[in-house]
């Protein structure tokens, strides 16, 4: 649809954004669904080198909105866009814009970028004005047309706009340079008129795209437009071409204007306000001469910033009174539901959580075990143990226990290539798949039979120990069960030729542990059952296991909290912990080795299939 | 920031550094100049520059003030010794120029070259395009000759290519004009390459088949250092105007600002003002300035700033540092009350909650000072967060013991003023 030149936005125009800025485009949106408009206003994001979808909300609604990795892409694909808003930096902005400038569907260009080298900018005009294109900023904001097109950040956020009557066209023209002052200004002029129709921040820069006089006619050419207001600045010769044109009559819808750096003249020779263009080299350049011949012309500039508001009031209400104009009624706005995050962060929304954690925390500044810092654990060199102790048992633990668990996962790491465990792994290893992999087959024949007896063990002696059972009449109940007793018995190792492994581990425990009741228990049943076998040791599951049960005996714990830590089978994680040091290894072994795929031979399998079939 | 001066030693080492590029071998400047600070080894400079001890000199401060001749600044056709002297005797010295007081800390020195006629030329960027200026009659009485001077203007998206400028000039040129006309065209290029702003040669000479720069005035667009710095050379600096160094706030101002996309600005006024206007936004800043000035006040006005583009918490807190320890060194001199105000219009993007949590650490670390000094707080803001931030900010007042005014949009943005000046 063609829009008069007059008309830069309306309720259908549609844009493209250059650049990932997704919280400017889930503002547009919200703005488009606070103003009930038919479609979004944004067709399409341009980001180079990515092709994607932006999922965003349209009020409750999620929708997608196309990613195109360049410019021409994405307007051949919405030809409907007219309006391209340019986030890129100051470096590449200059390029991005002139590639903008070539594509003849885009009539605006906005240019947010603040810092772009003023030989770029004034050639972008230049350009611009040859293909009879608009570029706004660059060093902007943006601009809104009031209940139609919002562009980017400008507005701030929804309340601020429905507050300002932005979501609804009013009768009243605005233009600035300063992105913050538009704001501002919308905000006076929703407080003293019927609001906005449609303003513009045409940015600080000394070389605007488009510049105040140009909006200004645009402006009188609207006959939804009534009056006209602008906040001019010091320095440049623009609201001279303001007073000419008025002059002229080229302006004659009633104008309130102010040019602000009035204080400039109080300031040290030469000084650089917050815009690149507000530097007055000239007495015409001042803001006194520039409001002083605007109020010649007829121009209605008020005393100070001060009064600008009612300045404006006065203004519309002589419209009114006139006849000339009727206020336009306001208009509800439906409600954005608030971004949950936002609900947080405002303490306005609660919600029951789905997990608890009590061991560590990751939420806050630094990362937290069980009350210790992290900067704690390093700082004070905790050993692994107690690192153990905080994730598993949320206390620090005292030396010998911290030792002891080192003991284990020293002891446990590895026990040759030959296990299970190790065997996966290398095969696993071997058929090319990853340390994860080859570490999780490992793993998976923890059990029972291997290494998993640890829990187990701990489980059986403790109950038979709590039970006050003899070591006699615990062996017979577990011969009556017909049960294994878990924690007993090796394939090799026998009394005369013992597991070095469970003889440091209670040397370790009679040394160092406050005391060994479970221990000295086991140590009577296996009496009993070595009597019977050689082989039936206690083995180092079973060392482990019991010794765990003393370790939390020696630490004092109640009986409660010792049977839940037995009763959770985590005392397995001790040999799996330490097993998966070894596994590693065997991983990092045999890809060093580059070891082939593994295929077991034929002759070591027996093949003893039913007969074949005819 | 925008268009800056830059030292005329700089402007000249650029001139004798590309202008080979344009002109070739043939004719150009020699770059023979060197700049001398109170750090300069004198023996040393005299090693790497041989002709320092050959040829007779002139020697000047290059402290971006000109009319140097006519206070007495310009030492010409001495030898090295005699330069030294002159310079040393002057270096360090307070020293009035026009209006203005400042130390003299930079000086440079060329060969003295015998010449017949000066020239004057000029490079301006405009809105519409450059203009090059020429005059026969270069000089310091070129401006009030400037009927004589002849103004060439270059279309922005033609350039010079477009352009005959030797048919432009003046046909009194004679032998020269043929040179004349290629020197401005490759100084234009030059200009435009180098995103200069502004580049005055005033006057120029030709002398042996070579351009003599005898005085040099240039502004460069400082945004253009992303595509140009590596033109300018490794030691461009932008000194401060003459008699306005920049103070060590100031300095560590600029040096925030130049860490984040964000925008911080200080220029120091008068550190015994009353009101202090730390101030979100270019526009509002401004403003805020104004209404200090208009009902009255300007000589209470204690600094300009403003700090704007969704700057992070820990940048706002250094910068209200800057501010706050500024205003609390001493109490007023007569004994009144000092405003912070902690201005801004409705914001578009920055945060305010965050930014004004930065405000708050540094009034948590001022508090007892700003109470020393009888600090009164009003604070006037909008945007994404406010309510947030007002309410922090408001809180953190109060817990400290800090007298506080705060309002949002619906107040007017510069009733504050009035209220703090009227308190």
């Amino acid at each position: 649809m063609k829009r008069p030149d007059y008309l830069l936005f309306d309720r259908d125009t549609r844009s493209i954004i250059f650049g990932m800025q997704t919280n400017a485009v889930q503002r547009m949106l919200d703005f488009d669904y606070c103003c009930k408009r038919e479609k979004p206003s944004v067709a399409a994001i341009v980001d180079p080198g990515r092709t994607d979808t932006f999922k965003c909300f349209y009020g409750k609604k999620e929708i997608f909105v196309p990613v195109y990795p360049d410019l021409a892409v994405a307007c051949a694909k919405h030809p409907d866009a007219d309006v391209l808003i340019n986030f890129a930096s100051f470096r590449s902005a200059f390029e991005t814009t002139k590639q903008a400038l070539d594509q003849d569907q885009l009539r605006t260009i906005v240019v947010i970028a603040e810092g772009i080298p003023e030989r770029f900018s004034r050639h972008l005009r230049a350009l611009a004005l040859r293909r009879r294109k608009v570029i706004i900023g660059p060093a902007t904001v943006g601009g809104i047309a009031a209940g139609a097109f919002k562009i980017g950040n400008t507005g701030g956020t929804i309340d601020n706009i429905v507050s300002s009557k932005l979501h609804r066209a009013g009768s009243v023209g605005f233009v600035s340079k300063s992105g913050g002052m538009s704001n501002e200004a919308y905000n006076i002029i929703s407080r003293n008129s019927d609001g906005l129709f449609e303003g513009i921040a045409i940015g600080g820069d000394a070389y605007p795209g488009s510049t105040l006089l140009e909006h200004l006619l645009r402006f009188e050419a609207n006959p939804a437009i009534k009056m006209l207001v602008c906040l001019g600045e010091v320095g440049g010769e623009e609201e001279w071409r303001i007073v000419e044109a008025v002059k002229q009559g080229r302006l004659k819808k009633p104008l309130v204007m102010w040019v602000t750096g009035t204080s400039i003249k109080y300031m040290p020779k030469g000084i650089q306000f917050g815009h690149a263009g507000a530097k007055a080299d000239a007495r015409r350049e001042t803001a006194e001469a520039k409001n002083q011949a605007l109020r010649e012309v007829g121009v209605i500039v008020p005393a100070s910033f001060d009064d600008f508001g009612q300045a404006i009031k006065h203004t519309f209400d002589k419209l009114v009174a006139e006849g000339q104009h009727k206020p336009i009624a306001d208009v509800d706005a439906p409600p954005i539901p608030m971004n949950y995050k936002e609900a947080v962060a405002r303490n306005l929304v609660r919600r029951p959580t789905n997990f608890t954690c009590t061991i560590s925390d990751d939420s806050g500044d630094e990362l937290v075990y069980a009350g210790h810092k992290i900067s704690k654990v390093i700082s004070e060199n905790y050993s692994v143990g107690e690192v153990i102790g905080l994730l598993w048992f949320k206390e620090r633990l005292p030396k010998w226990a911290a030792s002891f668990m080192e003991n284990v996962l020293k002891l446990s790491a590895d026990h040759g290539p030959c296990v299970s465990g190790a065997h996966n792994t290398i095969v696993t290893a071997r058929a090319g798949r990853d340390l994860m992999s080859a570490v999780a087959s490992g793993i998976l024949t923890i059990g029972p039979r291997f290494g998993g007896a640890v829990a187990g063990a701990a489980l059986s002696f403790k109950a038979a120990y709590d039970a006050k059972m003899t070591p006699d009449e615990f062996v017979a109940s577990m011969k009556q069960k017909n049960q294994k007793i878990q924690g007993i018995g090796h394939l090799i190792k026998s009394l005369k030729n013992p597991d070095m492994r469970v003889v440091l581990l209670k040397k370790f425990a009679k040394e160092n542990f406050p005391k060994t009741p479970l221990l000295d228990y086991a140590l009577e049943v296996e009496k009993l059952t070595t009597a019977k076998k050689d082989t039936l040791i206690l083995n180092v599951d079973g060392a482990i296991g019991v010794l765990s049960v003393d370790m939390m005996y020696g630490l004092g714990w109640d009986e409660e909290r010792i049977q839940s830590v037995v009763d959770s089978g985590g005392l397995n994680g001790l040999f799996l912990l330490g097993r998966t040091i070894g596994m590693i290894g065997h991983y990092m072994d045999q890809t060093r080795m580059k070891a082939p795929l593994y295929r077991h031979p034929w002759d070591d399998v027996l093949y003893d299939l039913p007969p074949q079939v005819k | 920031m925008a268009q800056r001066g830059i030292r005329e030693y700089h402007g000249k080492k650029m001139m004798a550094r590309h202008l080979p590029t344009y002109l070739g071998d043939g004719f150009g400047y020699d770059g023979k100049i060197v700049l001398v600070d109170r750090h300069t080894d004198w023996a040393q400079l005299k090693e790497e520059n041989p002709w320092l001890g050959k040829e007779p000199l002139v020697a000047k401060p290059d402290q971006l003030f000109g009319k140097r001749g006519k206070h007495g600044l310009v030492l010409v056709k001495k030898n090295f010794d005699e330069t030294k002297a002159w310079i040393k005797e002057r270096m360090g010295k307070e020293t009035k120029v026009g209006e203005i007081t400042g130390t003299l800390t930079h000086f440079l020195i060329e060969p003295c070259i015998a010449h017949d006629q000066e020239y004057y030329v000029a490079i301006k960027s405009g809105a519409e395009g450059d203009t090059i200026y020429f005059s026969l009659e270069g000089g310091i009485n070129v401006e009030e000759n400037w009927e004589k001077v002849i103004a060439i203007q270059v279309p922005v998206l033609e350039g010079i290519e477009g352009v005959d400028v030797e048919k432009a000039l003046p046909k009194d040129l004679g032998k020269n004009r043929q040179m004349v006309a290629t020197f401005l065209v490759g100084l234009y290029k030059m200009f435009a390459d180098l995103h200069f702003a502004y580049l005055e040669i005033n006057p120029f000479a030709i002398a042996d088949g070579k351009i003599i720069p005898l005085d040099l005035v240039a502004k460069l667009d400082d945004t253009a250092e992303f595509c140009a710095g590596k033109l300018w050379g490794d030691d461009i600096e932008f000194p401060a105007a003459f008699g306005r160094e920049l103070t060590p706030e100031e300095q560590k101002v600029r040096e925030l600002d130049a860490l984040s996309g964000a925008s911080l600005k200080l220029t120091l006024l008068n550190p015994d003002g009353r009101v202090w206007n730390m101030v979100a936004g270019g526009g509002a800043s401004v403003i805020f300035a104004d209404t200090v000035c208009d009902l009255g006040y300007a000589k209470e006005l204690a600094f300009y700033g403003e700090y704007s583009g969704d700057p992070s918490t820990q940048l706002t807190y250094e910068y209200a540092k800057v501010v706050m320890d500024l205003m609390t060194r001493k109490a007023h001199p007569e004994g009144k009350t000092k405003a912070l105000i902690i201005g801004g219009g409705i914001a578009n993007f920055t945060d305010v909650a965050k930014t004004f949590t930065g405000i708050i650490m540094a009034m948590k670390e001022f508090a007892g000072k700003l109470k020393k000094v009888n600090t009164r707080i009003y604070v006037r803001r909008g945007g994404p967060n406010y309510h947030e931030g007002l309410a922090n900010i408001r809180k953190a007042a109060e817990d400290l013991g800090l007298p506080i005014e705060v309002h949002g949009p619906e107040y007017h943005m510069t009733r504050i003023v009035k209220d703090a000046l009227q308190a």
